[in-house]
């Protein structure tokens, strides 16, 4: 299927300066909104709203950065094709690196983060692909106009072919790497309209299949470097016995033997925990485990939370009519139609707190200046410019004295967008006036988590009295995830929560009358986005409830999706697809079959499960799956499969086996014994379907872990006829249902 | 402390640890050879598998003083330029996303090679089995190590 895999290669820690220092040959610097301000030589390069660069070196390496965080979803290859292509590059000469955290250059214009440079919420392809077109188009221009000054043609005789600029009268050629030796950047870049952009039939590069990721050949030799790989001249180690609770504080530290392990050098408890540093990961990590701390918890947010006893509470708010509660989406009058329907049904679902379980477990290598005014930080993060603005507030020193030296990511999922690890090690070299490098053990990961959300629904939806759908209700109630992991975004909005909230809405299902709402619980969890974010619960909710619906009125679940889409021909187009993928009318003998829908920042699919269950244990397997996703153009195909083929182990596993349950504060699970993830004798066959439209692109990432979940659970009851309302689907709540 | 000599990936070396001290962390922070990885430090997910002796093991459960004398191999040591049958087939099949656990699946997947040249479909879930990926790239994984077989 990859016969002729196009190995570009790869450079993952260049430095700015290297980057600078070492180029030989064009840079262009581009600006923000895309066209024709000033361009900038090297020299001058470091002048504000710049967008993108783009290299070509008089050895024809075209060097293209990349904006965002490489955490398995691609966009090191991704991005850097986009522009590759509107600049007619030759793709086996071009090298991507990742760009220095620099929001007012690099940040993503997308209408979610407005020009934070931040890599989450799948809108890096989106959100970058008119400025790198934009910015591949503006290089292919300054080459012509140099050839066509070189050889005193008009550029209008001059075309451009795969590194090459071709005078076709003549049949003359010039490689991209020999222009760069004589070209000049003019003061101000040519104008690039959406005319002078190439149409989708003259892509050579979008859309190929056997255009491989710029980033696998260094992942099959162990040569592909993580923060967790960095070392540095003089760097100490470092291990943190991390807080079980955030906000407690140490009552009692018990050196144990600590003292006795050779290597360790000093013991600092911290807000956050107790340092353990030494001169190598295993002294580390002996002397972290040698401690014995009684935590004081009683200042800690957290201290009181239980999540089995919180659920008595979300329950009793999630049914209140005093509640104060905040709209996410509203149409129509959704209190009056259910008043007046014929008939109205209800339903409560739960979903509990889930890991991220990157499989890198969080650090960071951090050296503070010895003035310590500012540093230097190497790690795999999804916002590096969070960071630098943090670390800057730490040390009272500004952003751009920090440098972000971005490494791959050894999982992101979210996890990655809250800099904790640097942050931390930044504190401990500032402390010791030496680099520090520190690494979570597993368990630390775990106590230091950021989980997803637990979760209560409350739906309600009205029918007429020919059992028509006429009114919607969803009440989510949960911590609310942007008050911690988006602040600013939580003040200006008053309060709502935009991650949390995600997929409350219901708009591409024609229903007249909804409202979905929120009622906030303060638990002083880290609450945190997840691949998914709020789409994960809310969608499971709502599309198993869909499947309530049409059981209460007599309806095939899929016809009834198809007649509250009539009006979407997207939508439709993906449920349709994955209805034939799957036969999904045809009858199983001991199978059950269920389907669900969802959208997720603009990218449609729908999903099909075919599960069974062993009535003796509980335990649930999934046959089969399949996925039908629209993400409008496709950038590449190869690996919007793989995406899909990820979310939906993703999802599989959030939906079968994953749980975080707290006591006083503290999650209870402490490594891959007691949180359990999916693991290949669980894996499902999985059939990917792209029907691709020639829409503006929309992201990948997460949008097949959406549908998986409610997609079982309506299997489950079509196979049963119990109805699991709760995530996750584990084999404890499945003989519960069945008994 | 004392010294340790092993062979790895067919150079000779002796290195200065505890004995108690896990041969993933000689590996990666004495010996620099960072493909190897460290993920759950209790022989749960795989990340840190190595082969000694031509049998994979996960060496954050291995102790230094039971490394003497062996040969040791790691990702590093597979193939001299990524040209093992199972390297070729990973990228043919475009398995790593975030690619962290590769190195771990890599070598497991090897041994099952070596001593099985076509595992069926359940021996190589049975042989995996104890390896985690994360960004879920089991079915790619799946038909990467069956390729390998068919192309070995």
């Amino acid at each position: 299927m990859h016969e002729d895999i196009n190995q570009a290669s790869v450079a993952t820690t260049v430095s700015r300066r290297s980057f600078v220092e070492g180029a030989a040959g064009l840079i262009f610097a581009f600006t923000l909104g895309a066209v024709g301000r000033v361009p900038h030589a090297l020299g001058a390069a470091q002048a504000a709203r710049i967008n993108a660069w783009v290299t070509i070196g008089t050895d024809g390496t075209v060097t293209i950065l990349c904006p965002a965080a490489e955490m398995g979803q691609g966009v090191m290859t991704s991005l850097p094709l986009i522009l590759a292509e509107e600049l007619d590059a030759d793709w086996s000469k071009v090298k991507a690196e990742f760009a220095p955290a620099n929001p007012k250059v690099y940040g993503n214009p997308h209408e979610v983060f407005k020009g934070a440079q931040i890599t989450a919420a799948s809108v890096s392809v989106p959100g970058y692909f008119t400025p790198l077109r934009v910015a591949g188009a503006q290089a292919r221009r300054v080459l012509i106009d140099s050839v066509a000054n070189e050889w005193k043609v008009p550029a209008s005789e001059l075309s451009t072919d795969k590194g090459f600029v071709v005078h076709g009268k003549s049949g003359r050629r010039i490689s991209y790497g020999d222009v760069a030796k004589f070209a000049t950047v003019p003061a101000e870049l040519p104008n690039i309209s959406d005319a002078d952009l190439k149409k989708p039939a003259q892509f050579k590069l979008i859309g190929r299949k056997d255009i491989g990721r710029i980033d696998v050949p260094s992942k099959v030799n162990g040569s592909a470097k993580y923060g967790i790989d960095v070392q540095i001249p003089d760097m100490v180690y470092a291990s943190v016995l991390e807080a079980p609770v955030e906000g407690a504080k140490v009552e009692v530290l018990n050196m144990g033997d600590v003292a006795k392990i050779k290597g360790v050098t000093k013991v600092i408890p911290l807000p956050f925990g107790v340092a353990v540093i030494g001169e190598s990961v295993e002294a580390t990590r002996a002397g972290r485990n040698a401690l014995k701390v009684k935590w004081d918890t009683t200042g800690a947010a957290a201290a009181n939370t239980d999540s089995d006893k919180a659920k008595e509470e979300y329950a009793r708010h999630g049914k209140d009519p005093d509640a104060k509660t905040m709209v996410e989406y509203e149409v129509g009058d959704a209190a009056q139609a259910l008043t007046s329907a014929a008939k109205v049904l209800e339903a409560t679902y739960w979903s509990e707190y889930c890991y991220h379980a990157q499989m890198e477990p969080m650090n960071s290598v951090a050296k503070v200046s010895e003035d310590g005014q500012s540093a230097e930080i190497w790690t795999g993060t999804q916002f590096g410019a969070l960071a630098a603005n943090i670390i800057a507030g730490i040390l009272k020193t500004t952003p751009d004295k920090i440098k972000i030296n971005q490494q791959m990511l050894g999982g992101g999922y979210g996890r990655r967008i809250w800099p904790d690890a640097a942050i931390q090690a930044t504190i401990l070299s500032n402390i010791t006036k030496k680099p520090v490098k520190l690494i979570l053990t597993r368990e630390d990961d775990l106590a230091a988590a950021r989980p997803r959300p637990m979760t209560h629904h409350v739906l309600k939806a009205g029918l007429d009295a020919n059992g028509n759908l006429v009114g919607w209700y969803h009440r989510l109630v949960s911590e609310n995830v942007d008050a911690v992991a988006a602040p600013p975004r939580f003040q200006a909005t008053g309060g709502k929560d935009y991650i949390g909230a995600r997929g409350l809405d219901q708009a591409f299902y024609g229903i007249r009358n909804v409202r979905a709402e929120y009622v906030r619980e303060t638990r002083g969890m880290r609450v945190h986005a997840w691949r998914g974010i709020g789409s994960g619960y809310n969608k499971f909710a709502a599309e198993c409830f869909v499947d309530e619906v049409a059981n209460a009125v007599g309806k095939d679940p899929l016809a009834l999706r198809l007649e509250l889409t009539k009006d979407q021909p997207r939508a439709q187009a993906v449920i349709k697809a994955v209805a034939e993928m799957s036969d999904f009318k045809r009858k199983r003998p001991g199978r059950g079959m269920g389907i669900a829908f969802s959208d997720y920042h603009g990218t449609l699919s729908a999903g099909v499960a075919e599960v069974s269950v062993d009535r003796s244990t509980g335990k649930i397997k999934v046959h089969n799956y399949w996925v039908a996703v629209d993400p409008g153009l496709v950038i590449q195909p190869d690996h919007v499969h793989g995406q899909l083929e990820s979310a939906v182990v993703y999802g599989l596993s959030a939906a079968l086996l994953e749980e975080l349950t707290v006591k006083g504060g503290a999650i209870q699970q402490t490594n891959f014994n007691d949180y359990l993830v999916l693991r290949m004798s669980d894996l499902p066959e999985i059939h990917t379907r792209i029907v691709a439209t020639d829409n503006p692109p929309t992201g990948m990432g997460e949008i097949g872990v959406v549908a998986v979940a409610p997609a079982i659970a309506n299997a489950l009851f079509q196979l049963t006829g119990k109805r699991i309302r709760n995530l996750p689907m584990s084999p404890d709540r499945m003989k519960r249902a069945l008994a | 402390m004392t010294a340790v000599a092993f062979t790895i990936n067919g150079k000779a070396v002796s290195v200065e640890t505890e004995p108690d001290t896990a041969l993933l962390w000689v590996v990666r922070e004495h010996l620099k050879l960072t493909g190897t990885k460290y993920g759950c430090g209790s022989g749960l997910c795989g990340a840190c598998t190595v082969h000694i002796d031509g049998t994979a093991v996960r060496s954050c459960q291995t102790q230094m003083s039971s490394v003497g004398g062996k040969k040791v191999t790691t990702i590093e040591g597979l193939s001299p330029n990524s040209s093992h049958p199972l390297q070729k087939a990973w990228i043919a099949e475009q398995v790593p996303q975030c690619g962290y656990c590769q190195s771990g699946q890599i070598m497991q997947a090897a041994e099952l090679l070596a001593k099985t040249k076509k595992p069926t479909r359940k021996q190589i879930v049975a042989h995996m089995d104890g390896n985690i990926c994360r960004c879920g790239t089991y079915p790619r994984i799946v038909r990467a190590v069956e390729r390998a077989a068919r192309e070995a």
